[in-house]
């Protein structure tokens, strides 16, 4: 009966017993939500267009924010270097697809996919090559990015917020909210959710596969470059993040990979609930739950849900 | 059963005789597989074209060949007069040939409205960074081009499933969509890849009709597939029947319904 009360019932009493860090622990899941969120958003663009699961989108971000560091750190000017990062996505993506996919088209998706693990090797040894392997500090403050934190009294206690992660948050939103406009006004938008739908009937109507994969891929480079500061932000740019970066996995299975709404939920989803276990759950089976929660919550998902919370359902006539 | 056309056909306006397509002694194969055996052909301005034959006759491979799909391994495709080696679709497109597929082939996650906007692609040419925008002259030119867009619906009379996504209209309605997004290009050439195929007599009538309308007022040139060979005889203006990748016969609805090879290819006589 012990156990069964220290799963039910005292975490409510714990949560219900000190609202202000309940509260705390959900902005914190909240902050994270939206980097996770990010980091899958960068996944579902070059998904819906190429039908790949994109393994370089890790390292893409570390490449951004190392690539935006080390111009600083050559003494170029913040924005500068800023706008800099954001030219080097943009070749890139056209490199990308001048010497790899053009020369795939076609093929089965398991080759694209060794193809993105190919471009994420390479992808690290040209950034350990030009900057160095040894973590880095973001460029925050000279980013007018505010460093501050706002200390709000309430239930008799402290909501501690930082100032970045409030930036964080403000910016995913305007960047999500941009492309979702970008992608579902426009004729570039609509022949991205054409070569989506149908690759065949796509380029029938003379749209250009080669000109929509530069587009998707500098769209992810762009999410890249602004996951990668947040990211580094709030702990420091290294190649480690590559691998933090997998965590959009589990995001993208709960959001379905082909939906961007998909992913921001499935990412807060995320965020919220490893915060919450952690902090309430976790001391009964000793920590460290942060780690894996993601990834168990995915697997229960691909049980009863495998198209995910957005995906389309997949029927097929036999 | 037969669809039978009750609108009398008007004279041909191919009779001028003015080459918009010629195909010269094409051979396609896959691997060992012969698709299109030395096939040579011509479709003129304003004609309707049927390419009618058994199944594996090569028709599809054919109409593939003609819109950049496949590139065939010898033999020459004119195009208005200019001679095309290793086309791309997309140039095909921007050069105004158009087409349809014999299974539906749609952008299923997207509105009718959408689905046909799609067509008109090459039509919009305001770059990137005004898209972005989405101000002034990109705006504008989405305005344009949904007018003529409004038109096509109309003309197809599908106005009650503007804004519905096209996965979950019925077969035949699907099949009139994407007629309307062919059209929505305003090709020289539309291809049409068994237009009727799993149709009910009454829808293809009605797709009869927008065939010999589009063919008639926009004056475009159709070269169709089609196994229903009274919707063949009454539609077109010549019929190129091709059988195991070679042709057999080439003329109009009555020559090739008295060749005696073609008989035999429908009948079957042992080759």
């Amino acid at each position: 009966m012990d156990l069964l009360y220290d799963i039910l019932i005292d975490p409510f009493v714990q949560m219900f017993a000190a609202p202000d860090f309940l509260l705390q622990v959900l902005w914190e899941g909240f902050v994270a939500g939206t980097l996770y969120a990010l980091l899958a958003l960068g996944f579902v663009l070059i998904f819906k267009a190429s039908g790949v699961f994109n393994f370089a989108q890790g390292i893409m971000v570390v490449f951004a924010a190392l690539s935006l560091v080390g111009l600083h750190a050559l003494g170029v000017p913040a924005y500068l270097a800023l706008v800099l990062a954001l030219a080097i996505m943009g070749v890139l993506a056209i490199s990308v697809e001048r010497v790899v996919l053009r020369h795939l088209v076609n093929q089965p998706d398991i080759i694209l996919f060794m193809a993105t693990i190919g471009i994420t090797y390479f992808l690290i040894g040209l950034g350990e090559f030009v900057f160095g392997g040894e973590p880095k500090s973001m460029i925050t403050e000279e980013l007018g990015l505010p460093t501050g934190s706002t200390d709000i009294e309430i239930f008799g206690g402290l909501l501690i917020m930082q100032h970045i992660d409030i930036a964080a948050a403000v910016i995913a939103a305007l960047l999500v909210g941009g492309l979702a406009f970008f992608f579902s006004v426009t004729r570039i938008g609509r022949a991205l959710r054409a070569v989506a739908d149908d690759h065949q009937a796509a380029l029938s109507v003379g749209i250009s596969l080669n000109q929509i994969w530069v587009i998707v891929w500098f769209a992810a480079g762009i999410v890249a470059l602004a996951t990668g500061i947040m990211w580094g932000a709030r702990s420091d740019v290294s190649f480690a993040l590559q691998i933090i970066a997998l965590k959009a996995l589990p995001v993208l299975v709960l959001g379905g990979f082909t939906s961007v709404p998909g992913a921001i939920i499935g990412g807060l989803i995320i965020g919220f609930g490893e915060k919450l276990f952690e902090i309430y759950w976790g001391g009964l089976i000793g920590g460290g739950i942060e780690s894996w929660f993601a990834f168990v919550i995915a697997l229960i998902f691909l049980l009863f849900r495998p198209q995910g919370l957005f995906g389309e359902k997949i029927i097929e006539r036999i | 059963m037969n669809a039978h056309v009750e609108a009398p056909r008007a004279p041909s306006r191919a009779a001028g005789g003015e080459v918009l397509l010629r195909v010269d002694d094409v051979s396609l194969s896959f691997g060992g597989v012969k698709a299109i055996r030395g096939v040579s052909f011509d479709i003129l301005k304003g004609e309707i074209r049927a390419i009618i034959g058994p199944n594996g006759a090569g028709k599809t491979s054919m109409l593939n060949v003609i819109n950049g799909f496949y590139h065939p391994q010898e033999g020459t495709i004119t195009f208005k007069g200019s001679v095309r080696s290793d086309m791309r679709p997309y140039e095909a497109a921007s050069q105004g040939i158009s087409r349809t597929f014999q299974n539906v082939a749609l952008f299923r996650g997207m509105t009718t409205l959408d689905n046909i906007m799609s067509g008109r692609s090459l039509k919009m040419h305001r770059n990137f960074l005004w898209q972005l925008l989405y101000y002034g002259p990109a705006r504008q030119e989405e305005i344009a081009n949904r007018r003529k867009v409004e038109e096509i619906i109309d003309f197809l009379e599908i106005p009650q499933i503007r804004n519905t996504p096209v996965g979950r209209l019925p077969y035949g309605l699907q099949k009139r969509v994407e007629l309307g997004r062919a059209l929505a290009m305003e090709p020289e050439l539309l291809l049409l890849d068994e237009p009727m195929a799993g149709m009910n007599l009454e829808e293809k009538e009605d797709m009869s009709r927008f065939i010999l309308d589009v063919n008639q007022y926009f004056g475009t040139t159709i070269a169709l597939i089609e196994h229903d060979m009274g919707v063949v005889m009454d539609l077109s203006d010549r019929v190129l029947v091709l059988d195991y990748g070679q042709k057999i016969a080439d003329g109009t609805p009555d020559e090739v319904k008295a060749d005696q090879d073609v008989i035999d290819a429908y009948l079957g006589v042992a080759h």
